[in-house]
């Protein structure tokens, strides 16, 4: 079985996709000749022509609206953009429109739009190239947003956000591009949106996770395991909708929880988590719902030493594990 | 600027305080450190500093009222912080500020007047699918934290409450309820039958209060048993006599029989860990390390500073350091470090004439200690199995301890222990040995 | 009748005299039905309408150079006759403005004029102003890509003019040729801020010439000048040749919507000098001028009108509202938002 980078991964579900389905096509800013900037669609304007891998202007709104228009118009589009950090502009196309399409028309229309953002932080990105975006898009009704860790996810969550009849957003945390690597079977497979996945058992307390971080908390959970402290991961997989069900079974079996994240706490997936927690576990609680997260500061600065400072560690999940071992 | 007065986080276990007595009124100018207000924890009564130069303009928080951490207790005038442009809002009554709705008044979808005549009187409910499911899981109690704590607070068994929650749960105000009804109770003998023309009611002071709390809570919760054993410190008192007044030259410090027993003491917790420990949610949790509170009467009451690490240390040691204690409890100049850690307790009853004593365990210890007063009396003694009477100087030790954890057995032994070392003491004994 | 049902002027630049009279037939029935909504509104039935009156030669004018068989409509907010003209029914209008069960564009759960239609590709899928412009801009590439023979149209205000989507899917069009035309209905009004301060040039088909492509102003009132262009920018497109922007003038006889009072900020002299360029008057002189109507004729058009629009409201009226049952359904596919 290949073993593949999650960028690989995601490169090839969308090489085999698109040779699958002759309505995908790609689009955004530097996806043909350049193959896009961290080379996910590298050798696809050679492969499907320009008519199928289309260079965009700067625009983010033009690109998620286009996609959009092409959506409703029969055909499955891949809109790519470049850095979450620049998605804003693209709000409105999204949020505002695609996420209403279906809904709004009463099941006239729908869109069958994927839209891949990289995000994420430590590869000293400053403050925009590193936001975490999340929270907009998993607020809204009418969207699906999935966050894969691994490169078997990576595979599985993207043909099914493509395969998907609405609108997708697939975050990409770019540092596991080339740091995670994995196997990723060569058939074709999907997994369902929406189901989380325990990626370590333990009975001491569960780690709520995704993105890089969900690799943070795995290796602090092996330390942990030196330490006599058991603890179960919980890789989140799907943003929107949140796997109550999952959560609660593993959060009642352990009685804590610990959530980590890479975002800004305040309004964030961590907040959600906790409530669907304190609501559905109350009483198989044997200490209060932790949340591991960075400092209130707008994204992560550019500095080695303050970028470190924000992100939350292997170290620092450690220190956290210990103290809600014993609260 | 108006600065808001708060009442700091003074410890970590410290959630709330009473409010003594205020050292400055409104209209008072003060003096950045300057004291203000006595603040009184259950552990420790404080003094807390005025954290600028102004003048006092409002007190929020009365004399003995209970505030949480963080609560603003006052306010003053200061010009020592720049003022951010602020203005205080005119005074308009709550209901006012409010407001009222205007019937008829309208704004249509898009801001125009439009006035809809079309909503049905009824409001449909939307069926959604619920998520149920997760909470009920049978029959097993199941007990909020907050029901948990309530019902140890006030000595309650949950199992004898009457739940009804939510599957006939127990809830915080079924504990409420079991708390007002074994209350009344007790009121409805004491307060008519016990009160009586002439009878003066005094008012406790806070530190009493909390001293009453804290007895309750020892009693109900810890199941106390006692045993007592007789000291022959003739050796002892020999000793010390001869060497009071080198003693004091040398070192600085009285050489009372406190740090002789605390020396004794510390020593008998070191060989008996059960008697140094707690018992903590079901569990026996063995402390480790051996800090003796020591009681000390005060003006204000009985106070407990804190020998950390008793074990180890020298007599003039645990001399100095029991003597700078006293004095800074004497005058009221404890720290909540001073008061805090403690894991055993020895109180010195015998100064006042005690020859035996129950004392009550300072909770979540196990085990509290009491000197009783040395007396002269008539004792038979054996020596080569030859029986003769002797006015020997003899002292009692009375341990009052948690029977959930130490059983007679090991109690005679501590007992034991102390005796041994006390008797141990006699005109060859080395300080420093 | 619904026009859209008879035969258009097909490859002809000039409107025939049969279609004359017919597209008027489709005004008149529109400014009936507006008249009727606006009334509904002051009645507390209808929360909010936008009204076509002043638009209804440009809107006529543009769908019939077009296919509605085949082509795209990207419409907005203020085309009540180009909605009937692509086929929608009085009584379908009716069910948006009075949010009735069985609304066909939305299930009356968007404003009116809003959803998609299910008969003819016409759809609008928000309020936010000039959203639809890059949709559509995807909508033409998605055709030219698979090579189907459609032109897009997409409809919007001289306000929407302003918006940075308008600029970026101009921009993309032209950079693609795509068959796609950008037809500007400019009354020199949104809401309330006049054209004058909305862009610093006179006129906004001049925009076109900075993305590539023509552009072209014509006399939104006159029928066949708005023909004529739209057959020239459809051709075009149909062609290969690429988009067009058109501009067509009109006047806003009416506030921007039932929430407005243009009392406000127009003068006098202003409201009373723009009814001047009602299309319905202007298309009536032209009709009976050329004697393609009588009097007794153009009045029968209007009282038939009037007939079709009480008949459909009486109707409509005594229909429920949109329920509450299906409130949840449609959010995506499979619409279990937690397990």
């Amino acid at each position: 079985m290949p073993e593949l980078t999650l960028i690989e991964a995601i490169r090839e579900t969308m090489r085999d996709e698109m040779r699958r389905d002759e309505s995908i096509i790609l689009i955004g800013e530097d996806v043909a000749n350049r193959g896009g900037v961290f080379l996910a669609t590298d050798g696809f304007v050679e492969e499907f022509g320009e008519d199928r891998v289309i260079d965009t202007p700067l625009a983010e709104s033009l690109i998620c609206g286009v996609a959009l228009g092409a959506a409703v118009n029969g055909m499955r589009p891949i809109a790519e953009i470049q850095f979450a950090d620049f998605v804003w502009p693209a709000i409105n196309q999204l949020v505002g429109e695609a996420s209403k399409v279906r809904y709004g028309t009463n099941g006239v229309k729908n869109a069958p739009l994927t839209i891949r953002i990289p995000y994420g932080g430590e590869v000293r990105g400053g403050l925009y190239h590193s936001q975490s975006i999340e929270v907009l898009f998993s607020h809204t009704p009418g969207l699906t947003v999935v966050a894969p860790s691994t490169p078997f996810d990576a595979r599985g969550l993207l043909a099914s956000a493509i395969r998907a009849n609405d609108p997708v957003i697939v975050l990409e945390h770019k540092r596991t591009y080339r740091l995670v690597k994995g196997d990723v079977p060569t058939d074709d497979y999907t997994l369902p949106l929406g189901r989380a996945e325990i990626k370590r058992l333990g009975t001491d307390m569960t780690i709520v996770s995704y993105g890089l971080m969900l690799h943070y908390a795995l290796q602090a959970a092996e330390s942990a395991a030196a330490e006599g402290i058991d603890v179960e991961v919980l890789d989140l997989r799907t943003l929107r909708p949140i796997d109550t069900a999952t959560i609660v079974e593993s959060v009642s079996k352990t009685g804590k929880a610990l959530i980590v994240q890479e975002d800004t706490p305040a309004v964030s997936i961590s907040s959600e988590v906790a409530a669907i927690i304190a609501e559905h576990c109350f009483f198989d609680l044997d200490g209060p719902v932790m949340r591991l997260a960075p400092p209130e500061i707008p994204a992560m600065p550019f500095s080695p030493l303050q970028e470190a400072a924000f992100m939350p560690s292997p170290e620092k999940i450690l220190s956290a594990i210990r103290k809600l071992a014993v609260l | 600027m108006i600065l808001r007065i708060e009442l700091p986080h003074v410890g970590e276990s410290v959630t709330e305080a009473e409010i003594g007595e205020w050292l400055k009124s409104t209209g008072d100018k003060i003096e950045k450190y300057e004291p203000i207000v006595e603040i009184v924890t259950d552990k420790v009564s404080m003094e807390l500093p005025a954290p600028a130069t102004g003048v006092i303009t409002k007190i929020i928080s009365e004399e003995g009222e209970t505030v949480p951490m963080g609560a603003i207790i006052a306010e003053m005038e200061t010009s020592e912080i720049s003022e951010i442009d602020t203005t205080e809002p005119p005074d308009v009554p709550a209901s006012n500020r409010i407001g009222t709705l205007i019937q008829g008044a309208n704004v249509g979808p898009t801001g125009g007047e439009f006035l809809d005549t079309s909503m049905a009187s009824n409001t449909p409910e939307i069926q959604s699918k619920e998520t149920k499911g997760f909470v009920s899981k049978g029959n097993e109690a199941r007990y909020s934290p907050l029901v948990v704590r309530l019902a140890s607070k006030h000595g309650l068994d949950l199992n004898a409450i009457n739940g009804t929650g939510d599957g006939g749960r127990v809830t915080k105000n079924d504990v409420l309820a079991a708390i007002d009804s074994g209350e009344n109770s007790k009121v409805s003998v004491t307060s008519v039958d016990s009160m009586t023309l002439g009878d003066e009611v005094i008012k406790p002071t806070a530190v009493r209060r909390m001293i009453a709390d804290r007895m309750v809570r020892s009693t109900s919760e810890i199941p106390h048993a006692w045993s007592a054993i007789e000291v022959d410190v003739s050796g002892l008192v020999t000793w010390r006599t001869a060497n009071k007044e080198p003693f004091e030259k040398e070192h600085g410090v009285p050489l009372t029989y406190l740090p002789i027993a605390l020396f004794a003491v510390s020593g008998a917790l070191k060989l008996n860990p059960y008697i140094n420990s707690s018992w903590v949610d079901g569990k026996i949790v063995l402390k480790s390390s051996i800090n003796v509170g020591v009681a000390v009467a005060t003006d204000d009451g009985l106070v407990v500073p804190v020998i950390k690490n008793a074990e180890g240390a020298s007599i003039p040691d645990l001399a100095c350091q029991l003597d700078q204690m006293i004095d800074r409890a004497r005058n009221s100049k404890m720290t909540l470090e001073d008061a805090s850690g403690g894991t055993f307790t020895l109180n010195n009853t015998g100064v006042l004439g005690s020859i035996l004593g129950g004392a009550i365990i300072n909770h979540p210890q196990a085990a509290i200690l009491t000197t009783e007063a040395i007396v002269k009396r008539p004792v038979v003694l054996t020596k080569k199995g030859e029986d003769s009477v002797e006015i020997r100087s003899m002292m009692n030790l009375c341990l009052s301890f948690d029977h959930r954890i130490i059983d007679g057995a090991e109690a005679s032994r501590f007992l034991q222990g102390v005796k041994n070392q006390l008797e141990s003491i006699d005109e060859s004994f080395n300080l420093w040995g | 009748m619904c026009s859209s049902k008879q035969k258009s002027s097909g490859d002809s630049a000039h409107l025939s005299d049969e279609r004359l009279v017919a597209l008027y037939r489709t005004m008149v029935l529109s400014r009936c039905l507006d008249d009727r909504v606006w009334l509904l509104n002051r009645l507390g039935k209808a929360a909010i309408a936008a009204s076509a009156q002043g638009h209804e030669a440009a809107q006529v004018g543009c769908v019939e150079a077009t296919d509605p068989s085949k082509d795209h409509y990207l419409i907005y907010y203020r085309q009540l006759t180009a909605m009937i003209a692509l086929g929608s029914t009085p009584e379908e209008m009716l069910r948006g403005f009075l949010a009735k069960e069985g609304e066909p564009m939305s299930g009356a759960r968007q404003f009116p004029y809003h959803g998609a239609h299910p008969r003819v590709d016409m759809f609008n899928f928000s309020n936010v102003i000039a959203t639809q412009m890059p949709q559509a801009a995807g909508v033409a590439l998605s055709d030219k890509l698979r090579g189907w023979d459609a032109v897009t149209i997409v409809s919007f205000g001289d306000g929407a003019a302003s918006q940075g989507d308008a600029h970026e899917s101009m921009n993309f069009a032209g950079i693609h040729k795509l068959p796609l035309i950008f037809f500007c209905e400019n009354n020199r009004y949104a809401i309330s801020v006049p054209l004058d301060k909305q862009m610093a040039i006179d006129s906004v088909a001049s925009r076109a010439a900075g993305y590539g492509f023509p552009g072209v102003s014509v006399d939104g009132t006159n029928l066949q000048e708005v023909y004529a262009a739209t057959k020239v920018a459809v051709d075009r497109a149909r062609n290969g040749d690429g988009p067009t922007l058109i501009e067509a003038n009109v006047e806003r006889l009416l506030p921007h919507t039932t929430d407005d009072d243009h009392t406000r900020y127009r003068s006098a002299e202003d409201i009373e000098h723009m009814s001047k360029r009602d299309p319905v008057k202007i298309t009536s002189s032209l009709l009976l001028g050329k004697g393609l109507l009588t009097e007794a004729e153009d009045e029968a058009i209007h009282s038939e009108a009037k007939k079709q629009v009480n008949v459909a409201t009486d109707a409509v009226e005594s229909e429920p509202f949109a329920g509450v049952e299906k409130i949840l359904e449609n959010v995506t596919e499979s619409t279990e938002p937690t397990r």
